[in-house]
């Protein structure tokens, strides 16, 4: 399996997702912002950090950088592109998935691990998926995800939600919401599902040494599904 | 503009240190001239009033490869690999202006760090604040947090440990010193001793702007009622930036075009150009005009003082310029060949092709003053009478409530929530414990990390004080597993024109010495910050210490969570019950007087050396040193990690209960081992002559002190958790 993770200036979880990816077997190349051409790749990943320090509007930026025509040609294609943290937020700037990304309802950076719960297995991310529960680890200050109320309609009708906040049990609710999203949207998908943005950093969470392990869980499966 | 004597007095130089510039130049400096003494001459550049006590300070050890004097320190961790790290103070601008003050903090740090070719891989913070009822204390914590926050998460650094205490000696000045550590092979470290004549020199990142200019001046002096009119004075920071700079030059420094780097920090290009030409004892020529400027029509004398950030000066190889500018180019930063060596051992500034400045370089480092000053000693205090009839009103529970409560010792997630302490991921012991520890990339080493400070201890008695401290800093790295290496210091103290201010820092100097020699824990780098002030009224003496320990495999980190029911408590050195400046006396019993714990340093080093050969044998299963709130603090703070409880009986050899729970002696720690291995546990520290206490066994669910008192872990965590989130407001 080829992946290529994008670094844009600001970018500071390339590594990380580098790391993370090569660890569970893919042949992962590291991509510069300006250039044209993606190598080949069955998953592009635009990785969390600061791309153009946040400034303007966090990944507005980035979201107009010249690699981001082939990511676009790629995904419209059917292209699997994962978008963590600051990846998301590029996502939805350009246009490859719905919504927006606002401040945290508190205004303040939250660092800390949250549960999440799949929604949606019936895509090439979660698809076998042994859990419907993860415990990832978010690190952010824009992740109030936001859109209007047609657009919630119609990702709701498309089944586009991939994972809410929830508590360990799996209940969706204000409490186990850390951001004031939407709905307690954690990340969506494209309507054909090969686009996904999320804002948790599984690759935070590959060595039991770290935060924990579900992101070991999280990308094995995500090989599998896309061998 | 015409200079003189009182010009000079206006940029903060006194009579008698202008009459000698005069001497040294044999006529009267220009304006940039001045404002070029001005700014290598204040306190904060020359430590003209620290120099004469800090070189008795102990800075050698086998693992040091870089002491003091450099942009940081350097220690040796073992193949081939170096940890390059540095404590720095950012206090008079994050009174003034709590979000860039602390954030260029931060940068600045950072920028010491990889100006030397590491790799940024942790940071921390120790901030000190004023009393909480102040009506400025909030705001300012908000925005130092937000500062910090800001610039580290940007920069992709995890803040991995930090302290953050409350006193009211802190109400008209905060303290905020900001650390950082850094990967390099031993093989690649960087100096900013220039070589060679005829060399570029090269300025590189941000442009230069009117922000900052004076900044350093500002840090050396005490703040009156024109506070106000000093923001001017603060840098604006933009870790964008900075973050592009860490990565074009670790690019550039993969090759071996670098001669030397260095970069600006205090008093910007003047102080950066001036120590790279008197480290290389060759001289620097500067065309001003070729200095990348963000505002237009900018004077000689802005250009050479500004502290615009995310800047740096390399000196490079002839030839390589090229080279070096595309990989500037391609992280969109400045890049411009400013000047060059040469043999004259002088500065010479050109402007509009006129020289604007010409100063022999020693006459600004080797010939800045260094003062002897005054200074009192400090008597050490006598012994409180504590009346144990007032125990009897007493009740252990509403008193431990009161002390897990109490903002110095209370839990600090609100803080370090808003940093981001995981990315990178070789981040395996998070904030909260005794220290940070990251992974060294791709190793299995670990580095373990903490600052520390007691600012009580050291206003009761220095010298004590002083040791204290670094026997503290000793403590945490054990606690976790690591192997004590070396230290970095950050002294921040009152005027050092006061004779008692003065005292208080030769006093804390001379016992952090006394404690590094003997633990054999030296000073690599570090800071000092005077003028801590408001009019006459100076803050507690307050040096913070950031420790550096190593872990060799990162599997055997310990930390201080309670793991399993039924394992046995042991507290490892003898507790005296000395209640004197304990959080106990100060904060329930309202006594604010008598010495400070006495420091024991064959104790303190016994029993921590022992301590790491138990966990080298991994007999320990969670550890954590005694300090501040005393055995039952240090417990309880290890029943809310691990979610345990404990059920203990006080020994009989110490008769009153307040007196063994709460008194803060020295050289003690915590830890939980098995009920197998008691006896060779019991074994190793008879042998060690290390005194120990069998205090009690890990339960499910309360902790219960001697029969009497029961607390569930839920209440300890009530106690410990709500008051930061309730005084923040969410």
């Amino acid at each position: 399996m080829h992946s290529s993770v994008i670094t844009f200036p600001g970018s500071n979880c390339d590594r990380d997702v580098d790391v993370a990816l090569k660890k569970f077997g893919f042949k992962n190349k590291m991509v510069w912002h300006d250039d044209v051409e993606l190598p080949k790749s069955d998953l592009v990943v635009l990785p969390g950090g600061f791309s153009y320090g946040d400034y303007l509007r966090c990944g507005s930026m980035a979201s107009k950088s010249k690699i981001m025509k082939s990511v676009l040609n790629f995904a419209q294609g059917g292209g699997k592109v994962m978008g963590i943290c600051n990846g998301f937020q590029i996502l939805v700037e350009s246009g490859l998935l719905p919504g927006v990304l606002l401040r945290n309802k508190y205004l303040e950076f939250i660092c800390k691990n949250v549960f999440v719960k799949v929604n949606n297995k019936d895509n090439s991310y979660f698809k076998d998926d042994k859990k419907d529960i993860y415990e990832f680890h978010i690190a952010h200050n824009e992740g109030n995800y936001f859109c209007s109320n047609e657009q919630i309609k119609e990702i709701n009708d498309n089944n586009q939600i991939a994972l809410f906040y929830s508590d360990e049990n799996g209940n969706i609710n204000e409490q186990s919401n850390p951001n004031g999203s939407l709905q307690n949207i954690a990340g969506v998908f494209n309507k054909q599902k090969n686009v996904l943005g999320m804002m948790p950093h599984p690759e935070r969470m590959i060595d039991p040494a770290l935060s924990g392990e579900d992101g070991s869980i999280f990308f094995e499966n995500l090989i599998n599904n896309l061998k | 503009m015409i200079v003189n004597e009182q010009l000079a007095i206006d940029h903060g130089l006194k009579k008698d240190e202008y009459k000698k510039i005069c001497d040294l130049l044999k006529r009267i400096p220009n304006i940039t001239e001045l404002g070029i003494f001005s700014a290598m001459w204040n306190e904060h550049c020359s430590y003209k009033s620290s120099r004469f006590h800090l070189k008795n300070l102990p800075t050698k050890g086998k693992n040091v490869i870089q002491g003091p004097g450099e942009n940081a320190g350097v220690i040796d961790i073992g193949d081939n690999d170096a940890i390059v790290f540095k404590i720095e103070s950012h206090n008079h601008p994050s009174f003034i202006e709590p979000y860039q003050g602390a954030a260029t903090g931060v940068g600045g740090i950072m920028r010491d760090v990889f100006t030397m070719g590491a790799r940024p891989i942790a940071n921390l913070n120790s901030i000190h604040f004023g009393s909480p009822q102040h009506k400025k204390t909030k705001n300012l914590l908000r925005g130092v947090v937000h500062g910090i926050g800001g610039y580290g998460n940007c920069m992709g650094v995890p803040t991995i440990a930090g302290q953050t205490s409350f006193d009211e000696s802190y109400n008209g000045n905060i303290l905020v010193n900001a650390m950082t550590l850094g990967h390099v092979k031993k093989d690649k470290i960087f100096y900013s001793k220039a070589a060679g004549l005829g060399k570029p020199v090269i300025y590189v990142g941000s442009k230069t702007g009117r922000d900052g200019i004076h900044g350093a001046s500002m840090a050396s002096a005490s703040f009156d009622d024109k506070i106000e009119e000093k923001k001017p004075t603060v840098q604006v920071g933009d870790p964008f930036t900075e973050k592009l700079l860490l990565e074009a030059c670790l690019e550039l420094m993969a090759g071996d075009s670098i001669i030397a780097i260095q970069d600006m920090g205090a008093a910007g290009l003047t102080s950066s150009s001036i120590e790279m030409a008197s480290k290389g004892n060759l001289g620097i020529e500067i065309n001003l005009n070729k200095v990348p400027c963000r505002e237009a029509k900018m004077t000689p004398y802005e250009i050479m003082l500004s502290e615009s950030q995310e800047r740096m000066l390399i000196v490079l190889e002839n030839g390589k310029e090229e080279m070096a500018k595309k990989i500037f180019d391609k992280w969109n930063l400045d890049f411009a060949v400013i000047g060059k060596t040469t043999k004259s051992k002088k500065i010479e500034l050109y402007f509009d092709e006129e020289k604007v400045a010409d100063i022999p370089v020693n006459t600004l480092v080797e010939n800045s003053p260094m003062y002897n000053r005054k200074w009192k000693k400090a008597k050490l205090p006598k012994k409180i009478k504590i009346e144990k009839e007032q125990f009897k009103t007493l009740k252990v529970q509403n008193v431990l409530n009161k002390i897990l409560s109490n903002p110095n010792v209370c839990s600090k997630e609100w803080i370090w929530q808003q940093y981001d302490h995981t990315v990178m991921g070789d981040t395996i012991q998070k904030p909260g414990g005794d220290a940070g520890v990251v992974r060294v990339h791709g190793t299995n080493k670990a580095v373990a990390a903490s600052v520390d400070s007691s600012a009580v201890y050291c206003w009761a008695h220095p010298l004590s004080g002083g040791k204290q401290i670094v026997c503290e800093s000793w403590r945490n790295l054990i606690s976790v597993g690591a192997k004590p290496i070396a230290i970095t210091n950050c002294l921040n103290f009152g005027s050092p024109e006061n004779e008692e201010n003065m005292g208080e820092f030769v006093e804390c100097v001379q016992g952090l010495g006394e404690a590094s020699s003997y633990l054999d824990f030296p000073v690599v780098s570090g800071n000092v910050s005077f003028y801590n002030q408001t009019k006459d009224i100076g803050i507690k003496p307050t040096p913070s210490i950031g420790g550096v320990g190593l872990i060799k495999d990162y599997k055997n980190m310990v930390t201080m969570g309670l793991k399993a029911s039924d394992n046995i408590i042991l507290v490892i050195g003898k507790t005296e019950g000395h209640l004197d400046q304990s959080l106990f006396a100060r904060d329930i019993l309202n006594e604010k007087n008598g010495p400070p714990p006495e420091i024991n340093l064959f104790n303190e080093k016994n029993n921590g050396d022992t301590i790491l050969k138990l966990i080298d044998k991994k007999f320990i299963k969670s550890a954590h040193d005694v300090s501040l709130g005393g055995i039952i603090t240090a417990l309880s703070k290890m029943c809310i990690k691990g979610k345990k409880g404990v059920t203990l009986k006080k020994p009989n050899y110490l008769i009153n209960q307040f007196e063994y729970l709460f008194s803060e002696d020295q050289g003690r720690y915590i830890i939980e081992i098995s009920i197998e291995d008691l006896e060779n546990v019991t074994k190793i520290l008879q042998e060690n002559s290390v005194h120990f206490d069998e205090l009690g066994t890990v339960n499910d669910d309360n902790l219960i002190i001697d029969d009497k008192t029961k607390v569930s872990i839920d209440d300890l965590i009530k106690s410990h958790t709500t008051w930061l989130i309730n005084y923040m407001g969410n």
